[in-house]
C-alpha cells in the first residue's frame, strides 16, 4: 500500500490496481464544517483532471480533480447521509471514492506522504 | 487562496481577534474575523447561548440641526416625527429614483438622530448625506467609536451582571450606560433574529469590554461567517447582495418600514414610484425559499417557474445550521412570490426543487416589553 498527495490536497491510497481518492486533513480544516459531498458513479470513465466529485462547506463549493486516469469502482455512500464525516476522519473514514489504476506511471508527479505535509507547513 | 488587491484597514480589536485564533478575511475594507472555532459551532452557539460580535466597520453617524427629521425623512421612507427619544427604527437611504442606497438603524438620541450604516459602503452614505441634506443639518462621523453585538438567549443576563439595568430596554430601545465609569450607548436590537445588544463603545475602551464580556463562560466570539448565515435564517437582508440601488423597499419587501403617513404624504427620495409599487404591486419581490436536498443553492444561481423560464435569481443561500438544511433567499416574478409556490432553482447546470415559504426561516426571538413605550 502507498499513498500520495497531490498539489490540490487530494490524496491516493494505492492496493494493487485500485485507488482509493479523499481530500486531505488540511483541504477540510481550510474548507470547514462541510454540508454536502457528491461522489461519482460507479463505472464512470474518468481522464486525469475531471471534475469527479463536489464538496461543499459552510462557506464555499469546490470542485475535487480525479488525480489520476481510471474508471471509478465505487463512492462513499456514506458520505451523503453524513457530510462532515470528512471534517471527521478525512483520510480515512471520509473517502470520496475508489477507482481503477489504469496507469501507474501517472502516480511518479505525485507527492508522498512527507513531502506533502512538509510542503503544506509551508502553506 | 487568493491575494488581496487593495489594502485594508485594522479593527480595534484586530489584535484581540488574532490571540483568540481568527480566520481574518477582509470585508469591506477591514481585515475581518470570518470564524473561531467554526461557522456552524459558533452559529449555534449564538443561537443557544450568546455570542459576541465586533462590527466596528460599520459606520456610526451622528446628525443634529434645525428641523432634522424632517429633513431625514426627505432621503429616508421611515416615520422619524413619531420615533419617540431614545427608540430606533430600520429604515434605508432611498436615491432619488427610489432604489436602496444603503440599509440602516436610526435612533432618536436626543436633539441628535444616531444612525448606523453599512461599512462597505459608509463613505458613499457620508457622500450623500452632504450632497443632498440642507444645510443646517450637520453630522459626525464617529470614527473613534467601535461596535458590539452580544446576541442570543443569554445576552441579557449577560450584560445586565455587567451593566445593571440594560435589561429593562425592550426591542428598539437604546440608552447610555455606564460601565467601570465609561459612557456606553447600548441598544437592544441586531442581526441575527435573537435577543441581544448593539454596544457602541470609545475604541480605546473596546478590547477591556470585549474581555470583560468573554470572561462569563456564557460568551463567545462569533465570527461575519456565522453572522451571515444567523440574518440569512432570520430573513434578514443583506445590503450589495439581497439589496441594491436597483431594488426599492416594496421589492424587497421591507414594507414595514415606511410608515402609514408616509405612504399617504410622501415627500420622501423616490415617493411616486415607490408609492406606485404599494399600489399596483411590485414587478419582483425578495421571497425565502426551502431548497429539496441538502446540496446548498447560492447567490446567483437562477429561479426558474416551472416551465423554466428565468424568472428571477437567488441573492443569498446557504446551508442552515439550525434546520440542517439548504434555505436562501432571492427575488422572483410578483405572480410567483406566493408561499406554497413550487419554483426550480439552477446552479451550474444542475437543477433544484424549491418552495417559497415565508420569512423569517427560524423564528425571531426579540424581546418587546410593553412598559415604557
Amino acid at each position: 500500500m502507498s499513498l500520495y498527495f497531490t498539489g490540490e490536497h487530494e490524496w491516493i491510497r494505492v492496493e494493487g490496481d485500485t485507488a482509493t481518492i479523499g481530500i486531505s486533513d488540511h483541504a477540510q480544516q481550510a474548507l470547514g464544517d462541510i454540508v454536502f459531498a457528491e461522489v461519482p458513479e460507479q463505472g464512470r470513465s474518468l481522464n486525469k483532471g475531471d471534475e469527479a466529485a463536489v464538496v461543499e462547506s459552510v462557506k464555499a463549493a469546490s470542485d475535487v480533480y480525479a488525480p489520476i486516469a481510471g474508471e471509478v469502482i465505487m463512492g462513499n455512500e456514506a458520505l451523503a447521509d453524513d457530510p462532515s464525516l470528512i471534517n471527521r476522519d478525512p483520510e480515512g473514514e471520509g473517502w470520496f471514492f475508489k477507482m481503477t489504476l489504469a496507469d501507474a506511471a501517472e502516480l511518479d508527479g505525485l507527492m508522498d506522504e512527507a513531502a506533502y505535509r512538509e510542503w503544506v507547513k509551508t502553506l | 487562496m487568493t491575494e488581496t488587491s487593495s489594502p485594508t484597514q485594522s479593527l480595534p480589536l484586530d489584535a484581540w481577534h488574532r490571540a483568540r485564533g481568527a480566520r481574518m478575511v477582509p470585508f469591506a475594507g477591514y481585515d475581518m474575523p470570518v470564524q473561531y472555532d467554526g461557522i456552524m459551532a459558533e452559529h449555534l452557539w449564538t443561537r443557544s447561548h450568546a455570542g459576541l460580535f465586533d462590527v466596528s466597520h460599520m459606520g456610526q453617524l451622528l446628525f443634529h440641526g434645525l428641523g432634522l427629521d424632517r429633513a431625514l425623512e426627505t432621503l429616508l421612507p421611515g416615520d422619524l416625527q413619531s420615533l419617540k427619544d431614545g427608540r430606533l427604527r430600520y429604515s434605508m437611504l432611498l436615491g432619488e429614483d427610489g432604489g436602496i442606497i444603503d440599509d440602516l438603524m436610526a435612533t432618536r438620541r436626543g436633539e441628535h438622530f444616531y444612525l448606523v450604516v453599512n461599512g462597505a459602503t459608509k463613505a458613499g452614505d457620508i457622500d450623500q448625506f452632504e450632497r443632498r441634506l440642507p444645510r443646517e443639518i450637520a453630522f459626525d462621523h464617529m470614527k473613534e467609536q467601535a461596535l458590539l453585538a452580544l446576541q442570543g438567549p443569554e445576552a441579557a443576563a449577560v450584560l445586565d451582571t455587567l451593566v445593571p439595568g440594560v435589561e429593562e430596554l425592550s426591542f428598539m430601545q437604546a440608552d447610555l450606560f455606564r460601565w467601570n465609569g465609561l459612557p456606553l450607548w447600548i441598544s437592544r436590537s441586531g442581526y441575527t433574529g435573537e435577543d441581544g445588544y448593539e454596544i457602541s463603545v470609545a475604541s480605546r475602551d473596546v478590547a477591556a469590554l470585549a474581555d470583560a464580556l468573554v470572561a462569563d463562560e456564557r460568551v463567545k466570539p462569533i465570527g461575519l461567517g456565522a453572522r451571515d448565515s444567523l440574518r440569512l435564517e432570520a430573513g434578514l437582508p443583506l445590503y450589495g447582495h439581497d439589496l441594491d440601488h436597483r431594488t426599492t423597499p416594496v421589492m424587497a419587501d421591507l414594507l414595514f418600514a415606511i410608515g402609514k403617513r408616509r405612504r399617504a404624504d410622501g415627500g420622501f427620495a423616490g415617493a411616486a414610484r415607490i408609492i406606485g409599487e404599494i399600489d399596483n404591486g411590485p414587478v419582483q419581490k425578495r421571497v425565502g425559499l426551502l431548497v429539496d436536498g441538502k446540496q446548498p443553492v447560492r447567490e446567483g444561481a437562477l429561479i426558474l417557474d416551472r416551465e423554466g423560464n428565468e424568472i428571477g435569481r437567488i441573492t443569498s443561500g446557504g446551508h442552515s445550521p439550525s434546520l440542517g438544511r439548504p434555505i436562501a433567499m432571492g427575488y422572483v416574478a410578483t405572480a410567483l412570490a406566493d408561499p406554497g409556490t413550487f419554483l426550480k432553482l439552477e446552479q451550474r447546470g444542475k437543477l433544484f426543487q424549491a418552495q417559497v415559504t415565508p420569512m423569517p426561516f427560524v423564528p425571531h426571538q426579540y424581546q418587546r416589553k410593553k412598559a415604557g413605550a
